[in-house]
């Protein structure tokens, strides 16, 4: 597929002209952008130290930061408890009044997207790699560690190249029981985990536009793993309506211009895909659900949580299959919803009970067994079916253990099965 | 930051990502001299026993990929690590190791032209790497006068608190 010769901007161009107060930008170009919203979890705790030393007495605008701790909540060790004493007090120091402290907790992208924190036009930056996910509000949303957070809290601002795009142009309707990440999926296959790296991928095409506002966070939050600098889809009525009663700052839609210069044009369709798995050891190492449940893997636990997939239209989803059935003997199957608003709505839901009367267990909001650092450790050898974003060695405990990643609807199947399965069967 | 940078050479394959480098588990310490004794425990068992101050790790495409975690390059930073080369970096931990003045270069091909326990020698504004034992050498486009600066600097930190005491003292001076 050849690129188109336009001179119109792309979406993340538009979005970084803004930024940086130019008329246009071009990829290569170094520019300074003004952040929007800054976002700090856990790591946030390695910005204090870099802020003093830096000479720095005041965030530049406090309205502006968000602080969401989320990997160990509550603190599940005395480093973590560390931690969060420091994110506490810096945050009473310099006066930061958005901190979604235990209680109140959440996956730190899922509390910046339901809380309305990025909104289309923005600048986003966060201490965490899968802050892309906001790129499906149309910004440009983008992960950065500790000490360049202690820049852009002291200066409001920090570099970027501006990234060349990768469209992914998406046609076709998804079949009975396919999903967004079966979507994302494939396209990690397409593109792979060094295909974008540097680069902003602009997903659009009528079964983009389709897709609900937490399908689109689903497509967008696995972009971090393609290498990208930003995932992005144009906000349309779905983003205003998500984003008119809870945005927190003002909207300044932006869409990619009709000649906008593509790098490569990724052309997927959705017609008579089948879901999809990513097998160990890499995301990208995608292949057709049906294909890998034939060679029967057992599984001895399975992960239905993390940023990617534990929205409430997950869980709801989950609980759908798992009514009236059980749990596979020698199975741990762990729910951790993405925040504790999606708990609380679990719980008005009976989506509780329904896991719980499955023999799973239904935990507290966290990103949970997802990076192996708090719960829902694997042992060596053992296997984890996972809705969650990386299947890495040692990603979930020990290197030795096999994770696959699969949609939502899928882990539940695999919980049931005690092995790999097709949730199309329980449909 | 010195312009010619040379040190003994650890080989490392392709899609080194930032578990193998710091496994989540050690997430919550904070101090490097502790992270330093974990560091590359998956990717690379061996070397934080056998590490020298001064060494160069030599990897393939896509090192550093995966978190945004900073206790990656803090940890290599922590142990002596005197630069890190590679076909290709993940985006994240490319900007973490600059902010934090390690020299980090990103040059194709040199994976290929490096065993194990060979010297390399990296001429920073040049653009060149060299193995000395063998000659053979890459190219590279020298980093931006804006990443240099920065890694002159040693690091953001260092560059910030320049730029914050010079606006300080603006705001201070007599118009």
């Amino acid at each position: 597929m050849t690129a188109s010769n336009g001179h119109g901007m792309t979406l993340a161009e538009k979005v970084l002209a803004r930024a940086s107060g130019a008329e246009r930008v071009v990829p290569g170009e170094i520019i300074e952008g003004n952040v929007d919203l800054a976002m700090m979890h856990e790591q946030g705790a390695q910005t204090v130290g870099p802020f003093h030393q830096m000479g720095a007495e005041k965030v530049w605008d406090p309205e502006r930061v968000v602080i969401a701790i989320d990997h160990w909540v509550p603190a599940s060790t005395e480093g973590a408890a560390v931690l969060h004493r420091i994110l506490r007090k810096f945050a009473a120091e310099t006066q930061l009044p958005h901190f979604y402290d235990v209680g109140r907790h959440g996956i730190c992208h899922q509390i910046l997207a339901e809380n309305g924190w990025v909104v289309p036009g923005d600048l986003a930056v966060g201490t965490d790699s899968h802050t892309n996910m906001l790129g499906a509000m149309g910004a440009v949303a983008t992960g950065i560690g500790p000490t360049e957070m202690a820049a852009v809290l002291a200066l409001g601002q920090l570099w970027l190249k501006v990234p060349p795009t990768i469209q992914v142009k998406v046609h076709g309707t998804m079949g009975r029981g396919v999903t967004a990440k079966d979507l994302v999926l494939r396209i990690l296959g397409e593109i792979k985990t060094t295909g974008a790296t540097y680069k902003s991928v602009e997903y659009s095409g009528p079964a983009i536009e389709a897709l609900s506002m937490p399908e689109r966070f689903t497509i967008c939050n696995m972009t971090t793993e393609m290498g990208a600098k930003c995932g992005m889809v144009a906000p349309d009525q779905k983003t205003f309506d998500y984003l008119a009663p809870i945005a927190k700052h003002a909207m300044h839609p932006l869409t990619p211009d009709a000649d906008a210069q593509y790098e490569r044009v990724v052309e997927i369709d959705l017609d008579g895909m089948p879901p999809m798995v990513a097998c160990p050891y890499s995301p990208d190492n995608v292949r057709p659900l049906p294909d890998v449940v034939r060679e029967h893997i057992k599984v001895d636990q399975v992960f239905l949580g993390s940023c990617t997939n534990a929205r409430i239209e997950d869980l709801r989803e989950g609980a759908a299959l798992m009514k009236g059935r059980q749990v596979a003997k020698g199975v741990r199957f762990i729910v951790s919803p993405a925040s504790t608003k999606i708990y609380d709505q679990c719980l008005k839901e009976g989506i509780i009970q329904t896991f719980t009367d499955a023999g799973a267990v239904f935990t507290n909001s966290s990103c949970s067994a997802c990076f192996g650092g708090n719960m829902g450790i694997l042992a060596p050898d053992e296997v984890c079916a996972s809705s969650s974003n990386r299947n890495f060695p040692g990603r979930m405990g020990a290197k030795e253990a096999r994770i696959y990643l699969m949609s939502p609807a899928a882990t539940v199947a695999a919980a049931i099965r005690g092995e790999v399965a097709d949730h199309r069967e329980y449909l | 930051m010195k312009d010619v940078i040379e040190g003994r050479v650890w080989t490392l394959g392709r899609d080194v990502d930032t578990d193998g480098i710091i496994s989540g588990k050690y997430l919550t310490i904070i101090d490097p001299e502790e992270l330093k004794k974990h560091v590359f425990e998956i990717a690379l068992p061996e070397f934080a026993q056998a590490a020298r101050p001064g060494d160069i790790l030599v990897a393939d495409e896509n090192f550093g990929s995966g978190s945004s975690r900073e206790h990656a390059p803090q940890a290599m930073k922590a142990i002596g690590v005197g630069a890190v080369v590679a076909d290709s970096f993940a985006r994240i931990f490319f900007r973490n190791a600059i902010n934090l003045g390690l020299p980090t270069v990103e040059a194709r091909g040199v994976r290929a032209i490096f065993e194990q326990g060979d010297t390399a020698r990296i001429e920073m504004r040049a653009g060149r790497i060299t193995n000395v034992r063998t000659g053979a050498t890459v190219t590279f486009p020298p980093l931006p006068p804006h990443l240099l600066g920065l890694l002159d600097a040693g690091g953001l930190v260092e560059k910030v608190r320049t730029e914050l005491a010079a606006r300080k003292a603006a705001a201070a001076a007599p118009p």
